[in-house]
């Protein structure tokens, strides 16, 4: 593989990786959601790279090209984005009420006040 | 994009978190328009940039919380995610180069779109013609992925006015 | 943000553009890059943009809530109904072919009125959300 397709990869798998410990590491549920966005889009990377031909333009089809970048990817992804901005909107409401309920953002305490009253069903809303 | 990244994960005031991330998509938006995928770079800045990040600053001024706990211990999650990327690497390693045209991805399908869209559906835009004809259920299913969240949100976050009796969804 | 006159000024001046645009994108989807997604996302940012300048309140009166409720549903309904027109005109659901004298013009017409109920519902589900999370902080418990 060429030095460049092996920095498409590298960049994708470091970005990957990245988003994956801000998701696990960080108990903060914003900025949890935040590296999942990131994961997200080290994912579109993943897809559209290989599709890019070098020396070939937009898929807009045109009688003045006769090159084109793979157009397949790019449907796929733009559905991704979307359903990822959906998936964040959802998110982002639960927390809010999470943050309502139990007071707090930070999954620890979230986790500690669960186990003082397990038969609550949650502190009164 | 991978400095923005670091500090995203270093850092530990939320709003720099939230500023960070909608200019890491603008990058990411570059990044893809380099790639030529123009729409997927289009809607990538209006959605990651635009309203992700206002959403995420309407969430955190609701959740008035504008620091997040320092973290204890690091070493669990960065294992972790150090054997995933040995292990993505070695998935790469299988992975068809970057600009060979003979990678199944260019083969099987694709060439027919590219030759009859034109022909076929009288839009030169082959994205747009496959999101919109030829993959059309897809988009109709992205759509109805799109309401529902529209409607999980108001089953969450609406307000009912019935407060004298003490219950408030 | 409502007394800050450069803001104000700008505002004025540049949301009209901005809705223009986005129009500009939804229509031009078939020539260049665009299409339903991103033209919703452009009008649901102006109408974000309005009111962050002006108050949500301003922009309840002007862009009130049954209306983007609305918006949310029927755009799913024209998706559907497009679907629902082909299965009238004699071909299976969600074939465009049927939809005009000929196979091309019934492929344009299709793909126009999908993109404008997909950029319908996304422009309502944006504001939807973002009226929602205005609101909350409104009576606190």
């Amino acid at each position: 593989m060429t030095l460049i397709g092996f920095l498409s990869y590298a960049i994708t798998i470091f970005l990957m990786v990245a988003g994956l410990t801000i998701v696990v590491s960080w108990g903060n549920l914003i900025k949890t959601l935040v590296g999942l966005g990131i994961f997200q889009t080290s994912v579109y990377l993943l897809f559209i790279a290989p599709g890019k031909l070098i020396g070939g333009t937009a898929p807009i089809l045109d009688p003045r090209f006769t090159v084109y970048s793979n157009p397949l990817p790019h449907v796929l992804i733009l559905t991704a984005i979307v359903v990822g901005v959906a998936t964040l909107a959802l998110g982002l409401a639960l927390v809010v009420r999470i943050r309502e309920a139990y007071g707090t953002i930070e999954e620890d305490e979230i986790l500690a006040l669960d186990a003082e009253n397990p038969d609550d069903g949650g502190p009164r809303a | 994009m991978a400095l923005a990244v670091v500090v995203i994960a270093r850092s530990r005031s939320l709003f720099t978190v939230i500023i960070l991330g909608g200019a890491y998509s603008f990058m990411m938006a570059t990044v893809l328009t380099v790639l030529d995928a123009v729409d997927v770079a289009m809607t990538e800045a209006s959605v990651g940039a635009g309203i992700s990040t206002v959403l995420l600053l309407s969430a955190l001024y609701l959740c008035k919380n504008e620091e997040a706990a320092p973290h204890g211990r690091l070493w669990l999650p960065l294992a972790v995610s150090i054997t995933t990327a040995g292990m993505l690497v070695y998935g790469t390693l299988g992975l068809p180069a970057f600009n060979d045209p003979a990678a199944p991805i260019h083969t099987h399908v694709v060439p027919r779109y590219l030759n009859d869209a034109v022909r076929e559906t009288g839009v030169p835009n082959v994205v747009t013609a496959v999101l919109a004809s030829y993959r059309g259920y897809d988009t109709l299913g992205e759509t109805t992925v799109v309401f529902t969240a529209g409607v999980g949100v108001i089953a969450l976050l609406r307000r009912r006015r019935r407060q004298k009796q003490g219950a408030v969804v | 943000m409502r007394r800050d006159l450069v803001l104000r000024v700008i505002a004025r001046t540049l949301i009209p553009f901005i809705l223009l645009f986005a129009l500009y994108v939804q229509f031009h989807g078939d020539f260049g890059p665009g299409g339903g997604f991103q033209a919703g996302v452009i009008i649901a940012a102006a109408i974000i943009f309005y009111a962050l300048i002006q108050g949500v309140e301003a922009t309840r009166k002007s862009v009130p809530e049954w209306l983007v409720e609305t918006m949310v549903a029927s755009g799913v309904l024209i998706y559907y109904g497009v679907g629902a027109a082909g299965l009238l005109l004699g071909g299976n659901y969600l074939d465009y072919f049927v939809l005009s004298h000929d196979t091309v013009h019934g492929q344009e017409r299709g793909i126009f009125w999908v993109e404008v109920g997909v950029a319908v519902t996304v422009s309502g589900v944006m504001l939807m959300v973002f009226y929602m999370f205005a609101s909350r902080a409104k009576d606190p418990e």
